[in-house]
């Protein structure tokens, strides 16, 4: 490693950094103003570079039809944000606002499969720049000329959208709402077109962020959420809301990242670490440092106003007692009655309403929202894989310690997350899992890397699928009963306490922080349990089992069930598994029907699956 | 016997004295009101002594022990209740289970994971709402109460701690006239029964000058009289304070 090549890695970063900030802006726009975590907003980056390639694909021979190309592919994306504010999200504001956040996620799932459609499944990588294909030399290193645009637009982009916000009037209304949005609309505002300007404006700058990498990056269908994970660590480093946080927070991490890239391998004490192959966890935990140092980021501030963060949830009381055991009874007879593919498929059921079950806990009644709940989920896979083929253990042995694994990694992630609460607090479990997930993506050596790990089957006596199932129906019956009864222990009581009023609870001598984070090891390990089940049934584990997709099931199943009852996760889980399961027999475009029937649902009954039988018993909630 | 007793506070935001050098003193038994305009330092200095902000200067006591700058949950184990100005209680709690919670967290039950807890000292918060005349309304959901009645359950709560000391911010804001005089009554009447020394803050110099006992008035950071509602109606520069004779602004 000489200078040149750190010189040449830090180019790199900044050029990095532009279109990651442009992205990054939009998205703290759109939450400062609406208060919506827009889970679609790296769907809107790959809709530009989707564009982008087309477009300069046909019209972009020369430099004004290139750069109009660009400019068209984000101007696209900013109506086709719009017309999702408009004809979704606006029905969704006076719904708890955790139905923004499913509605975008159906979004996610639409977005992608009309991409599949129409671009297919393979790589694009676009043409060049007309006039700027070239490249130059730098301390004897090659420097692609279109680096040099990259470099300026990020700046550029800071300097306009800072002149939006201070000089005109909507960029006063944006920071007036950005501030208190309540009292925005009490003075008389057009909140509805503010927010749709606003889902423009950010919608535009994160197409515009992807038609920029046009020359550069390849557009593919798994960038969504590659970027929107990127998009929410610089939002938070740079504190929300703040634009020159986000460029700073940009620049942090994509030099962070470069600087990893320059250091290649080091050999420390006879092993040799791969920096390189280190950029996805540097990230985070350059996330989980800045938080834990400042937790509202490098250039937030305290939210002025702070309103309740989840929507207050009445502890719905248990089934009655025989509803319960006629339940059991017919999920206990039901392998005597259905074929083996069936019983699979209920196995999963049963394995992700556990699953769900202990993320509903951790919502509902602990107040908290977790946007990387499958980290406890994969590190339980993972657990019961290494311990069964690594350690020698048996099944039996790893099964049972692969909860004790997935509690204390939930209470080592926990002690950092408690300190933030909010939006910050679930942004940085989506740090966690990430983190988790990326060492099971490049630790081969143990954890066989994207490969995963096969053969990891059951003891004998429970080969048969119908064995399994017994188990995983006895482990779930346990433990979302011990969930339910925990909803109303003393310990629940007192976390429902800190979650209605903090001041309150620690008016009467109430722990919060500390309840919150035995909450953490709880759900970890019931969690880790229902992964554990799972690796086994399925007789082999990837790194999936802990992506970003299995955390944002977790969260559909839960919001799609209803927060508000105690049986909705398990409805749930139950709808989304069989859903998928049935849908993607049928179709390739199972992604996108599953999200319009999320939309359909979102819209039509605000209260989840659950809520309907209120909604149809007339009972007042 | 003295209760509570603060000495020397202080507390400084920026270059803003908002408390410059405050003694307080409340016995057993005793309300003491803690009136003075808008900016007084009257919410800052209850911050104080509840332990919400840590003072720059000065020390809190409470029966002699130092609590000056510990935790407000730590500070309630040792024998101080507290209202807050806009009532804060648990909605998605019965008005039962909420003094419930009260008595858990007293008793140190609340790290049970496996025990239901809904018949959990449910007759002890039966008698605390009894005391507080909320008992009828014990199995009525918080978040449907009428604003005066919250503020009883609020006292319920702090009251599930035996407490030495309430400090009550304002325990009649929001309310209607008479409800107020029957508030007052009922902590007077609390007061005197179990010999719990009371601090409040004010606005309704009705409730103050009927029910306290000693009056502090803050301006500026400052105490500028104390004594009985007598003294305190008849002395000239509280008179000044609060009819803008302008000493707001000027030197006092």
């Amino acid at each position: 490693m000489d200078f040149s090549s750190i010189v040449v890695q830090f180019l790199n970063g900044l050029a990095g950094a532009s279109s990651l900030f442009l992205v990054a802006a939009g998205l703290s726009l759109i939450f400062g103003v609406t208060r919506v975590v827009n889970f679609a907003h790296g769907s809107f980056y790959m809709l530009g570079l989707f564009l982008a390639y087309s477009l300069a694909g046909r019209f972009g021979g020369t430099p004004t039809g290139f750069w109009i190309s660009l400019l068209v592919s984000a101007l696209v994306v900013g109506v086709v944000g719009a017309l999702v504010e408009i004809v979704i999200l606006r029905r969704t504001y006076r719904s708890p606002e955790l139905f923004q956040l499913l509605a975008t996620f159906a979004v996610v799932l639409v977005i992608k499969d009309v991409a599949l459609a129409i671009w297919g499944a393979d790589s694009l990588l676009g043409r060049r720049a007309p006039g700027l294909s070239g490249s130059f030399q730098f301390f004897g290193k090659v420097i692609p000329a279109y680096d040099l645009v990259l470099i300026a637009a990020g700046p550029v982009v800071l300097g306009l959208l800072w002149l939006i916000v201070r000089r005109t009037r909507f960029g006063r209304l944006v920071r007036a709402a950005t501030q208190d949005r309540e009292m925005v609309g009490a003075l008389g505002v057009n909140e509805a077109w503010l927010f749709t300007g606003v889902f423009f404006l950010g919608s535009f700058l994160a197409g515009l962020g992807g038609a920029i990498v046009l020359p550069r990056e390849p557009a593919n269908l798994s960038l969504d959420i590659a970027v929107i994970a990127d998009a929410f660590v610089v939002v938070v480093v740079g504190g929300m809301g703040s634009l020159p946080g986000a460029y700073l927070a940009a620049l942090l991490i994509a030099e962070v990242k470069a600087l990893c890239i320059a250091i290649g391998d080091v050999s420390m004490f006879g092993y040799t670490v791969s920096f390189s192959r280190l950029t996805l966890v540097v990230e985070f935990v350059v996330m989980a440092v800045v938080l834990v140092v400042r937790p509202y980021g490098l250039l937030g501030r305290p939210s002025a106003t702070p309103r309740a963060q989840v929507a207050i949830m009445a502890a719905s009381r248990p089934p009655r007692g025989r509803w319960i055991l006629l339940v059991i009874a017919v999920l206990a007879v039901a392998p005597l009655l259905i074929d083996r593919y069936s019983i699979v498929l209920l196995n999963d059921v049963l394995v992700f309403a556990l699953f769900a079950a202990s993320l509903h806990f951790f919502m509902g009644t602990g107040g908290m929202i977790s946007f990387g709940h499958a980290a406890y989920f994969g590190i339980g896979a993972y657990a019961a894989a290494l311990l069964l083929k690594r350690a020698g253990l048996q099944m039996e042995v790893a099964l049972t310690l692969a909860p004790v694994a997935g509690g204390i990694a939930a209470l080592f992630f926990g002690w950092f997350c408690v300190r933030l609460s909010g939006v910050y607090l679930a942004m940085l479990t989506l740090a966690f899992a990430q983190i988790a997930w990326s060492i099971a993506y490049q630790w081969d050596a143990l954890t066989g890397g994207s490969n995963g790990m096969v053969g990891v089957w059951p003891a004998a006596w429970l080969a048969d699928k119908a064995a399994f199932y017994w188990l995983t129906l006895g482990v779930t019956v346990v433990g979302v009963l011990w969930l339910w009864r925990m909803a109303s222990s003393p310990f629940g009581y007192g976390l429902r306490a800190g979650r209605d009023s903090p001041l309150r609870a620690e008016a009467l001598g109430i722990d919060v922080r500390r309840q919150q984070w035995f909450t953490f090891g709880v759900v970890g390990a019931v969690a880790a349990a229902a992964g554990a089940l799972y690796a086994f049934s399925k007789g082999s584990i990837s790194p999936d089992v802990m992506g970003i997709q299995r955390s944002v099931d977790a969260l559909v199943m839960v919001l799609l069930g209803g927060v508000h009852s105690l049986v909705g996760p398990l409805v749930g889980a139950a709808v989304l598994t069989w859903l998928q399961d049935e849908i993607i027999r049928d179709t390739e475009y199972w992604r996108g029907l599953l999200g319009l029937a999320i939309l359909a649902l979102v819209l039509l009954l605000p209260q989840g699956l659950a809520g309907a039988r209120d909604l149809w018993r007339r009972k007042p909630a | 016997m003295t209760v509570l007793s603060a000495s020397g506070l202080v507390k400084s935001y920026g270059g803003v004295k908002a408390v410059r050098g405050v003694d307080l003193r409340v016995d057993a038994g005793e309300l003491l009101a803690l009136i003075g305009p808008n900016g007084a330092g009257k919410s800052t200095c209850f911050n104080m002594l509840m332990g919400q902000i840590a003072p720059d200067a000065g020390r809190v006591e409470l029966l002699g022990a130092d609590i000056t700058g510990q935790a407000p949950r730590r500070i309630w184990r040792q024998g101080v209740g507290r209202t807050f100005q806009i009532t804060a209680t648990f909605a998605s709690m019965l008005v039962r289970e909420n003094v419930q919670t009260a008595l858990m967290s007293r008793h140190r039950r609340l790290g049970n994971l496996f025990l239901s807890a809904t018949k959990l000292y449910a007759e002890g918060a039966l008698a605390l709402l009894e005391r507080v005349g909320m008992a009828d309304q014990a199995e009525r959901p918080c978040s449907v109460l009428a604003y005066g009645d919250l503020k009883r359950v609020e006292l319920a709560m702090a009251l599930a701690n035996d407490p030495k000391l309430l400090l009550m911010d304002e325990p009649t804001a929001g309310m209607a006239p008479t409800e107020r005089q029957a508030m007052m009554a009922l902590v007077a009447k609390l007061a005197r029964e179990s010999r719990i020394a009371v601090l409040f803050t004010e606005h309704d110099m009705d409730a103050v000058f009927t029910h306290a006992d000693r009056i502090v008035v803050l301006n500026r950071g400052r105490v500028i009289a104390e004594g009985e509602p007598a003294d305190v109606r008849a002395d000239e520069l509280v008179q000044r304070v609060y009819l803008g004779g302008g000493t707001m602004f000027g030197h006092v």
